[in-house]
């Protein structure tokens, strides 16, 4: 689905990521853990194209999407649900659905349609909201706005940038039901978290992330065995 | 103040108040889509007005008036291409200050095709005796060519960007631009297309304004400033608002003229901008959260 080989990119003169390499394959949940400034989501803003890359190769699907501009990956198959929301919040939720399915319905007004109908019926509590301005709703509806706008698309590929942050424990669970249920759907999901113990307690494999390089990878089951992931990110003490 | 009067002052000052704010909304549209305020606006209805009244002669007025739209809307794409698409991460600033640029060369242009002199387009209907009474009171029938076009003007544009697609992306480009990209929307077009639709909207403006006020080529700049009064007035970037503030700055400066002299009518509006600024700078409509969030 997706495959990154020695990928560089970054801000200016300043390289956060670093020969970086990895795959996910088609129907998985693969996770992205790491600290703040480890550049996760530089790494995602790199695979949309709102970042530059300056070196290596990000292929979609089989095809190379390097030169591909950020608007037309969209349309290529990977979805961001970018970090903080970021919904339309002047715009009614049904109007941020719409323009998240953007990409299908300048072909297909119909499928388009139908693609919302299948969204309002993940996420009932939007469908309740129709109506609302997007700046109206609470956090965890915002963030369930979010990820049914990047659905919309029908991505082959859906990224999520901490999808957790700043929400109650009782929505966060929620919103990791959701993504499970986005996998038995046939989705493919990249997810970058924070919550570690959570996003490895779901993934099928993970990749740890420290300064721009990649210092971990495996099956989620192993990572949640590792010392040192324990030590470093699950908060454990490990004598 | 005699009614008769009273109602002269009133229209007189409605029909300047929706010019206000048509050039007002010029500037939101761009705004919302960049976050720039556009200098070059005045620009854009003198050069309506200008492209008009050069066609007028050789084509009927309804077909020379939508040529000169057209032509100032491709004026005002080309601008944008030329000028600012290719720039890359650009500064407020330094766009603001390119803005600046474009207006004066507009000016100096249209002052080597145009020359000095003061032109008009003719009356659409009659001339500039006709008037027809309305409640007792007697009015230019231009008067209401202006205030029926410029409100069929906010009209169609609220109609646009509510029920359109493409006016819901522009909508979506400036409420999120980043968001908007990962909708897989092309922002840089969007911001083509603000140009064109600010540029357009001057345009007819400063086609149905010019038998009354005349146009001449550096009568943008005097426009600009009322404009931007009124932009800032109603709180940047919400365009109902800045309806509501021309006419009130219309409806002021119409009613000045009773109390005083009429060389200070310029000077009321730039002290309404300056007390506002000092003031209200989210305007009069614009909640101060969001203004706090905003670069500029």
């Amino acid at each position: 689905m997706l495959k990154i080989k020695n990928l560089e990119a970054g801000y200016g003169k300043l390289k956060v990521l670093r020969r970086i390499s990895m795959h996910v394959n088609p129907g998985e949940i693969v996770t992205l853990i790491g600290a703040n400034g480890a550049g996760k989501t530089t790494l995602l803003h790199t695979i949309t194209g709102l970042v530059k890359t300056l070196a290596g190769e990000i292929s979609l699907q089989g095809k190379n999407i390097n030169k591909t501009a950020p608007e037309k990956r969209v349309a290529a198959g990977c979805s961001l649900v970018p970090e903080g929301r970021q919904v339309f919040s002047t715009m009614t939720v049904k109007e941020n659905l719409v323009l998240g399915g953007y990409v299908q319905y300048k072909k297909d007004k119909k499928t388009a349609a139908h693609e919302m109908e299948k969204i309002l019926h993940i996420f009932p509590v939007l469908k309740e909201r129709e109506n609302q301005l997007a700046g109206t709703l609470s956090g965890g509806e915002q963030q369930m706005l979010a990820m049914g706008r990047a659905l919309m698309a029908k991505p082959a590929l859906i990224m999520m940038d901490e999808p957790s942050t700043g929400l109650a424990p009782l929505i966060v669970k929620d919103i990791f039901r959701i993504i499970g249920k986005l996998r038995e759907d046939g989705n493919t999901v990249l997810l970058v978290e924070q919550n570690a113990k959570a996003a490895l307690g779901i993934a099928d494999r993970g990749y740890v992330l420290e300064t721009g390089k990649i210092i971990l990878q495996g099956p989620a089951e192993d990572l949640l065995e590792n010392r040192d992931v324990q030590r470093a990110y699950l908060g454990r003490d490990v004598g | 103040m005699s009614s008769e009067l009273f109602l002269q002052y009133l229209f007189a000052g409605i029909s300047y108040g929706i010019i206000y704010a048509i050039v007002a909304i010029g500037f939101n549209i761009i705004y919302n889509t960049t976050g720039i305020i556009n200098f070059a606006q005045g620009e854009f209805v003198m050069l309506g007005g200008m492209i008009a009244i050069s066609l007028n002669p050789h084509l009927p007025l309804p077909l020379a008036i939508t040529l000169a739209v057209c032509a100032t809307m491709i004026i005002g794409a080309l601008i944008e291409i030329i000028f600012i698409r290719w720039l890359d991460h650009p500064s407020v600033l330094r766009l603001i200050i390119i803005t600046i640029g474009i207006s004066i060369l507009i000016r100096e242009a249209a002052l080597h095709i145009w020359g000095e002199s003061v032109r008009a387009l003719p009356y659409f209907v009659g001339n500039e005796i006709t008037s027809i009474s309305i409640f007792g009171t007697n009015i230019s029938p231009q008067v209401l060519w202006v205030i029926g076009i410029c409100s069929l003007i906010v009209a169609c544009l609220s109609f646009f960007f509510k029920f359109t697609s493409l006016g819901q992306e522009m909508r979506a480009c400036s409420a999120n631009r980043t968001a908007a990209t990962l909708c897989g929307i092309n922002t840089r077009n969007m911001v083509t297309f603000s140009f064109m639709l600010s540029a357009g909207i001057g345009a007819l403006a400063g086609c149905v304004m010019s038998p009354i006020t005349y146009t001449q080529y550096d009568g943008g700049t005097n426009l600009a400033i009322k404009g931007f009064t009124v932009a800032i007035l109603g709180g940047l970037g919400n365009s109902m608002a800045a309806v509501a503030a021309g006419l009130l700055l219309g409806i002021i400066e119409a009613f000045s003229v009773s109390v005083l002299p009429l060389a200070f009518q310029d000077a009321i509006s730039i002290s309404i901008l300056l007390i506002i600024l000092f003031v209200r700078p989210h305007g009069l409509f614009g909640s101060k959260e969001a203004a706090g969030l905003k670069e500029f």
